[in-house]
């Protein structure tokens, strides 16, 4: 009789596949050539430099508190400059910029998406805390049935959504949901997983797009907008928060889960998973791009939404679960609602506006950019 | 490897050559994408696509048996799988009744709390209870080389130690109740398998991902998730190739319905273990009783040849006499509990004598062999196992079937909670929970019986002294049984 089965330890999830694309890749590769496509100047900031212009975050586990990183992202994915729709996605990069041996391997990682105990086993694992945290809020305002069809009638937007992790769950639970990724593989995965799945062909639909895109076609179409593990990859969350406000439903939620930028990030989340134990490989992360609660809060209020929850997560590499913390301090979870009443705010400098909250009186002002 | 990552990003998607897929190297361990799973009969790679689609359920459960019943039952009353498709697929024939025979069938059960709990929360139960069924608050478990004994006894706490019910009464409510149910759960009798087909669990193009069930009668069902719930020679555990560790016990259970030479206050369960095996007296009324006589492959043939009345002296003296005792251990019994006596002054027990038996009812003598297994997983990607395709014990603890139960209240909370969110319901992430849970309990308990097993299988004067002593002292310490009560109850 093995006992062994009774407990099983989680593997150090990316280890394996981190150092067979390092090999292949060389940390080279995690460096985007500058310039190509970016506006230099734009009117939304600097470009970060270098290393945040990763391509290849695909994986990524660190240990303690810390997550594995989304798809493969662009570093300019969020910038929405006034001046022109230059924008760069990742799907034009990978035909222009990226190797086509390079797109092979990262389709080769791409497709470990859906491997629940391979280099995802993470973020599958984070599903027990988003679903339940997006549904429940979601249930407080739209009644729903029971059983499959508690989120019926509502039309969710999973920004940055991958292999279609967290998609299919909110789907199956009977939301209309629409992922959108930068990435065209990504899509295809997550096209491809959930097309042979009946119940999730008609809730569930895919667009290799950015947000920006989506903005430009869609205004207040959605219940709901999820940015899971979003944000930290983003240049100009700024922006990417207008679009989002676009996109929503007045009084629609928008839930953003992302990591803090503290001294403890920075020990554990570059120095420990980076440098010291190699998990992820050098660069992955720009500890600059990390958002504190009250940095995101205070951009969120001043775009138009109301916070109206924040909690902490907390993932035990042990074993590979997560829970809720009361501390902030690495990974945590965000609501917000989009104000109800007033106009939103513009994408640029605009007089400073007053908007009557959801949740009370808020003084707004317009931050200089 | 790479011809093939170039086909994933192609328009459509085909599969290149005659058995070679996509094979999206995925550095797993070997039961979670086991090519273990598909042997010779999978060299189709593409499955069968062509299933018409409306033949997916969520749930598929194999086998109509008290397990698969009740968790049939208790998935179709769950409010988070509302909406979902859910299968039982038996065998054999419906069985329904309305009023018992008269006759007491010989195939019982002792149903514990924890298992009576379960089947209130279907709704059987009641039925049950309006069927038929025998409380008891007593066991006796004694020796037959010594005279230590030991008691548990419900009696003063008011409630029951445990019910004895009828194989048959309790299928019967749990379909009838599944009747009720038919708008949730789907059921097909007599609807045997042929053959099962696993999923790939990697994202290869064109291939099913669910679980395909082929029956007897050519049609192919899919389901997200199969439950094997088909006994201890299960299909379901077979065909997934899910290894077993198992053994034969050279024992073999005698099993008939007793008439007792007088009516009695019959709420007294009985169990002496002689050296070929224990031999167990269960309350069905109170002029019948049922006989479960575990024994050798050999005695047990012998003791179906007998006469009645021979057979009813065997069982009697088998109870009533001493001839296995020794004047050694005797000795030393009789003192250690004169000690023990003086320690614990409320921990002995005298010694009662069941009651003797006079005939045996027409026609419900029969054997069958013992034996213990245990499927080393629970779980597969898509696959469960529950009842006794997971677990197998020696009677001898009126465990097997509340095991089965546990399983399917541990199954059924832990699907309803991935429902709700949203989960896969084949996903192993949770089914693996349902493992760990279940075999945290279940392995204790099978060790504790076979442990019990083989512990009274012997006279060697040695060992029958120690478990002489053991059960005096185990007698003497009240809360001691009831720690050990409590955890055969759940």
């Amino acid at each position: 009789m093995r006992p062994g089965s009774c407990f099983r330890p989680v593997r150090p999830v990316a280890g394996h596949a981190t150092a067979m694309l390092r090999k292949a890749l060389g940390s080279s590769a995690f460096r985007l050539p500058l310039g190509v496509g970016l506006q230099r100047g734009s009117v939304l900031g600097a470009i970060f430099p270098g290393s945040s212009a990763c391509a290849c975050r695909v994986h990524g586990l660190q240990p303690d508190g810390a997550r594995p990183h989304g798809p493969v992202r662009t570093a300019g994915s969020s910038v929405c400059s006034v001046s022109s729709v230059h924008h760069y996605s990742a799907g034009s990069s990978s035909r222009t910029t990226l190797d086509p041996s390079e797109t092979k391997k990262f389709q080769a990682l791409s497709s470990r998406w859906w491997d629940e105990r391979g280099a995802f086993a993470a973020l599958h694992s984070m599903n027990s805390l988003r679903v339940p945290f997006v549904r429940d809020s979601l249930l407080k305002v739209h009644q729903g049935l029971q059983g499959g069809r508690l989120l019926s009638g509502t039309r969710i937007l999973d920004v940055g959504c991958g292999g279609g992790l967290l998609s299919e769950p909110l789907a199956r639970l009977g939301a209309d949901v629409m992922g959108v990724d930068p990435v065209e593989d990504n899509v295809r995965i997550a096209e491809l997983h959930s097309s042979s799945d009946p119940t999730l062909r008609e809730r569930l639909q895919y667009r290799a797009c950015t947000i920006e895109e989506l903005s430009s076609e869609e205004t207040e179409a959605f219940d709901a907008i999820v940015a899971s593990e979003v944000v930290e990859h983003l240049l100009d969350v700024d922006v990417f928060i207008q679009c989002c406000h676009q996109v929503l439903k007045p009084g629609g939620l928008l839930f953003i889960t992302t990591i803090n930028k503290t001294k403890l990030s920075y020990v554990l989340g570059i120095v420990v998973a980076e440098h010291l134990l190699h998990i992820v490989p050098p660069g992955t992360h720009t500890w600059e791009k990390f958002i504190s609660p009250v940095d995101l809060e205070r951009m969120l209020e001043s775009n138009g939404f109301c916070v109206e929850s924040i909690q902490g997560m907390l993932f035990n590499p042990l074993s590979g679960a997560w829970s809720w913390a009361e501390s902030t301090a690495l990974n945590y979870a965000l609501c917000a609602v989009k104000g109800r009443g007033g106009q939103p705010p513009g994408p640029t400098h605009g007089p400073e506006q007053q908007l009557a909250h959801h949740g009370g009186a808020v003084d707004q002002e317009r931050r200089e950019s | 490897m790479f011809t093939g990552m170039l086909c994933l990003t192609k328009a459509k998607w085909i599969l290149k050559g005659g058995g070679r897929y996509v094979s999206v190297s995925c550095q797993n361990p070997a039961r979670h994408l086991s090519t273990g799973f598909s042997k010779a009969r999978d060299a189709n790679p593409g499955g069968e696509p062509n299933v018409n689609e409306s033949q997916l359920y969520d749930v598929i459960i194999s086998g109509g048996g008290m397990v698969g019943t009740a968790m049939a039952c208790s998935l179709g009353l769950d409010p988070n799988l509302e909406g979902k498709r859910i299968l039982l697929l038996e065998a054999g024939n419906k069985k329904m009744i309305d009023k018992v025979p008269e006759a007491y069938s010989t195939r019982v059960s002792s149903i514990s709390p924890g298992s009576e709990n379960l089947l209130s929360a279907v709704g059987a139960w009641n039925r049950i209870v309006k069927l038929r069924y025998k409380p008891y608050q007593r066991m006796q478990v004694w020796d037959a080389c010594s005279d230590a004994l030991i008691t548990f006894d419900n009696q003063d706490l008011g409630n029951e130690m445990a019910y004895i019910v009828e194989n048959d009464v309790v299928v019967s409510s749990l379909t009838a109740q599944l009747e009720s149910l038919a708008g949730q759960v789907e059921v097909r009798y007599r609807s045997k398998v042929a053959k099962y087909s696993w999923p790939r669990p990697c994202l290869v193009a064109e291939a099913v991902p669910w679980v395909q069930v082929t029956l007897a009668s050519g049609q192919t069902l899919q389901t997200r998730l199969l439950i094997g719930a088909d006994g201890p020679n299960s299909m379901v555990r077979g065909e997934a190739g899910i290894p077993t560790v198992k053994w034969n016990y050279d024992q073999s259970a005698v099993v008939a319905v007793l008439r007792l030479s007088e009516s009695t206050e019959n709420n007294v369960a009985w169990q002496r273990f002689l050296p070929k095996g224990p031999i167990a007296m269960l309350p069905l009324s109170d002029t019948h009783s049922s006989l479960v006589w575990s024994t050798s492959h050999r005695h047990a043939g012998e003791l179906l040849e007998l006469d009645e009345e021979t057979f009813v002296d065997a069982i009697n003296s088998a109870f009533w006499s001493n001839e296995n005792h020794s004047e050694m251990i005797e000795t030393a019994g009789s003192l250690f509990r004169t000690a023990l006596s003086l320690l614990m002054p409320t921990g002995s027990s005298a010694r009662q004598l069941p009651p003797s038996v006079a005939g045996i009812e027409p026609k419900s003598r029969v054997m069958f062999p013992l034996g213990m297994g245990h499927a080393s997983e629970y779980v597969r990607h898509r696959v469960a196992l529950i009842g006794d395709a997971a677990h197998r014990v020696h009677p001898l603890a009126g465990q097997g079937v509340n095991l089965g139960f546990g399983d399917v209240a541990c199954l059924t909370k832990i699907l309803s909670q991935a429902a709700f969110d949203g989960k896969d319901l084949g996903a192993i992430q949770h089914l693996l929970e349902y493992e760990t849970d279940r075999q945290r309990h279940n392995l204790p308990m099978m060790a504790a019986i076979d442990l019990m097993k083989r512990l009274y299988s012997t006279n060697a004067a040695p060992v029958v002294l120690l478990r002489t002593l053991g059960l005096q002292a185990t007698n003497a310490v009240p809360p001691l049984k009831e720690q050990i009560m409590a955890f055969a109850s759940k």
